[in-house]
Formats: C-alpha cells, sequence, structure tokens
C-alpha cells in the first residue's frame, strides 16, 4: 500500500526565518540566503527580471508571501536532477527564491529567458518558468508558471495554455514585457482575473 | 506511461483544502477555481540539487548556530527521522530547512510582537540535506506555544515549521511537526484543516525514548513522506545513477 504524502500546513507569517533568514536580519548563520543568485558573469542567455505581486482577494498586494522559482536554461535544458536529454548550463542555477518585499509586495527575479522545453507528447511548449507560492492563509504551495507576452506564436501553440478553459484565462498567465527584459507577472488568488493555478 | 518517472497524482483531499474558514487568513488568500491538472513534464519531474558544500557546520544546530557567548534557552531535543516517497524509498539528498520560536513561543521576527521575550543565543533556523538512507537530524530546544490573531484566545501548538526538497519541483512542501501529547494540537484551527485525523497524527513527532540522549537530550521521531513516481527506464540501468 502507498504511503500518504506528508500534509501540508501554511508556512505561516515567519517563513523568512527558514528561508531567507539574512533577508529578515538574522544575519551569521547562512552567509547568503538560499536561491538569491540565479546567473553569474558568464551565464548563458539573454538578461531578464520576472518581477510582480501576490494579491489577495481585495486587490491588496501579499506582503509575508514567500516565492520560488524553477526554469530551463538558454537552451532549455533544466540544471538539477531529472533532465536526461544534456548537461545544462553550469552557470546557471535555475532555481530562485525570494520574500516578497514587505513594503510594496513586488517580487523580483534576475535570471535569464528560458528555452522551450518538450510537453508529455514530445511537443514543444512555449518558454515559461513554473512558480510556487506560500504565504500566511495559504495552505497547500501554489504552482503556477509565467509565460512571456513577447512569444505570441510559441504561446498559441502553447498544450499547456491550450487546456485553459475559457481561453481568456489563459492571459493571466502571460506576463507583459514592459521594458527592456523586464517581464511583470502579477499573481491574483481571487477574483474575475485570478491567475490559473496547476495541480501539477 | 507507465514508467515515465511521474508523479502519483496528488491527493489533494489529504491536503488541508485551500478554504479553511476557522483560519481566517485563509478566507482572502484562497483562490477559489479549480486548479489546472496537467500531466507531470520536465518542468515538474525535475528539480535542484543541493550538495553540502552548501551547507555549514553547524546548519542544524540550533542550539549553536546563533549562540552569542552562551546557549539558548528551553529543553534541548533532537529531531530525527527520513524523507521517504510514497513507496516507502529513503529520498536521499533532500534539503530540509526548519524553523521555530524559542521556549518561551517567541519568533525572532519583527512582526512578531508577543510578550514573551528573545532569546540572545536563539535564531531559530536551520537546515540539513538527508544522507543515503534518507536520514535526517536537527538539535534545537523545543519551541513553546504562543497565541496568535486569528480568534481573540487562540493559541498554537508547539510546532516546528519543515520545508523539504525531494528530486522534483512536483514533490515541494511545507508542513509543520508537532509534539506528541500536545492538548494545543486538537484545538488549533491551522492543524483542524487537515481533514483526516490520521493526516494530524503524521504530522506529530513521536518522543523515542530508546534514542534518548543520558543527561543531555530528548528525542523526537518525524518521518517525511513526498511524492512518489512512477519507476523510470534509467533505474533499470546497471550503473544507476
Amino acid at each position: 500500500m502507498r504511503l500518504k504524502e506528508s500534509p501540508s500546513q501554511t508556512a505561516g507569517p515567519y517563513v523568512h526565518i527558514g528561508a531567507t533568514p539574512n533577508f529578515c536580519g538574522i544575519e551569521g548563520i547562512y552567509k547568503e540566503d538560499p536561491g538569491k543568485r540565479m546567473v553569474d558573469a558568464k551565464t548563458k542567455g539573454s538578461r531578464i527580471v520576472a518581477t510582480g505581486r501576490v494579491l489577495d482577494g481585495t486587490g491588496t498586494p501579499i506582503k509575508d508571501a514567500m516565492v520560488e522559482i524553477w526554469q530551463a536554461d538558454a537552451a532549455g535544458l533544466y540544471p538539477g536532477k531529472g533532465d536526461e536529454r544534456g548537461t545544462a548550463d553550469p552557470h546557471f542555477a535555475g532555481w530562485g527564491r525570494q520574500a516578497v518585499d514587505g513594503a510594496t509586495g513586488l517580487f523580483r527575479f534576475e535570471t535569464i529567458k528560458p528555452g522551450a522545453v518538450p510537453f508529455a507528447d514530445g511537443r514543444m511548449m512555449a518558454p515559461h518558468i513554473s512558480f510556487w507560492i506560500v504565504a500566511r492563509g495559504i495552505n497547500l504551495g501554489l504552482h503556477t508558471r509565467m509565460y512571456f507576452a513577447d512569444e505570441a506564436v510559441a504561446n498559441d501553440a502553447d498544450p499547456v495554455l491550450a487546456r485553459i478553459e475559457p481561453p481568456d484565462r489563459r492571459a493571466t498567465l502571460i506576463a507583459p514585457a514592459s521594458s527592456l527584459g523586464v517581464y511583470t507577472f502579477d499573481i491574483r488568488l481571487q477574483g474575475d482575473n485570478e491567475t490559473v493555478f496547476l495541480d501539477v | 506511461m507507465s514508467d515515465d518517472g511521474s508523479f502519483y497524482q496528488r491527493d489533494l483531499a489529504w491536503h488541508p483544502p485551500k478554504l479553511t474558514p476557522a483560519y481566517k487568513s485563509s478566507v482572502l488568500r484562497s483562490p477559489r477555481r479549480a486548479p489546472l491538472s496537467l500531466p507531470n513534464t520536465l518542468s515538474e519531474m525535475t528539480g535542484p540539487v543541493f550538495g553540502h558544500d552548501n551547507l555549514g557546520s553547524k546548519d542544524n544546530d540550533l542550539i549553536l548556530n546563533f549562540a552569542q557567548g552562551g546557549e539558548p534557552i528551553g529543553p534541548r531535543i533532537l529531531i530525527q527521522g527520513r524523507v521517504l516517497d510514497q513507496d516507502a524509498r529513503p529520498v536521499p539528498g533532500a534539503l530540509i530547512e526548519i524553523w521555530q520560536a524559542n521556549a518561551g513561543g517567541r519568533y525572532r521576527h519583527k512582526r512578531d510582537g508577543y510578550l514573551a521575550p528573545l532569546d540572545p543565543n536563539f535564531g531559530g533556523c536551520g537546515r540539513t540535506i538527508t544522507d543515503q538512507a534518507g536520514q535526517y537530524t536537527f538539535r534545537t530546544i523545543r519551541p513553546g506555544p504562543y497565541p496568535w490573531p486569528n480568534g481573540v484566545n487562540d493559541w498554537r501548538p508547539a510546532h516546528v515549521h519543515f520545508s523539504v526538497f525531494g528530486h522534483a519541483f512536483a514533490q515541494r512542501l511545507i508542513t509543520q511537526m508537532y509534539f506528541e501529547g500536545d492538548p494545543l494540537i486538537w484545538q488549533c484551527p491551522i492543524v483542524g484543516g487537515i481533514p483526516d485525523r490520521a493526516g494530524i497524527e503524521q504530522l506529530t513527532a513521536r518522543l523515542d525514548r530508546e534514542a534518548t540522549l543520558p543527561m543531555d537530550a530528548m528525542v523526537y521521531r518525524f518521518d517525511i513522506v513526498l511524492r512518489g513516481r512512477r519507476s523510470t527506464p534509467f533505474e533499470n540501468r546497471k550503473d544507476g545513477n
């Protein structure tokens, strides 16, 4: 008989202590908060910034959320474990973690634009970044994805976006490019434009 | 699709639902629509690797890792356990991060204004990586229970927060560990969101009397189960990986 997964519990308001201790003033235990830097000077690919807020049911930015992202390198290969197709860029971490800003609620990841990765059936998915959001009041971490507005042709052919009904909800996953390489991805937990979350 | 390494679908009925009104913070922070179910892709079946070179020697010792010339006040404990998948296979190389209040129930966080004082020798965070058998150990002090603004007189049972990375982004999990015998477990709206009593028991660490360190520390056992996966073709290779 299969074991049951350990039940989730909220990350609570003090997630920073464990996840980003330096961010919340607990210095000297970890040299640097995990996931803080995703790229270095030698990372291949075009530099981008993924920024945005997590908005509650009143449209108010949440100030105590923690956001993690996971993405392929510029060639579409995943670092770390599980991608047997090739060796990813050793100068790219793939994983990032940021606490949202305590005043504005903004998260900000400095990364590179990922390459395309295949879907389960071999068709290519449009370039995207996987997001995972936890906070006080969120009982089970929320998975979603950010796609890029300037990849319209690839987005139209994306097998995950194609599953979203009604189709106008697809726009909740597509981040507009605001200026040079800055993509804004606001995540709405409720409301008419509630973000599409994924049961992955 | 039977041997592609994809993960068993998450049993959402085993986890607290998104909306648990007795835990008031969930009301405005719970998505209302059904999540979109997807077959696993590489985007979920892959995940970052954490090596021991990322860790410092005291990272899993909360008694020493923030000590400023003394040691923190409180009952000395070890928390030991294994990280397993749903097929009871050990998960080696899993990163576990924990955080907790001090023995008085106070967090070292600017948003925590509870009356109980900070402990100058206690930071409240630690991390480790599981060994080949999926085992881990932390040394810490037992956290205190504390009141929190939900109802006018709600108290959290003593607990330690756990964040776990297995081998894939699909396995990402944050949960909390409670202590056997604490009556507050059964009164807590956050715990109470877990639908099944057996799920609550699964998050309750047991006193391991046999492992107790004489004249030093009590030992609590806490095993964590991450999502399991169908076997992959790679597992059949002789040299493995």
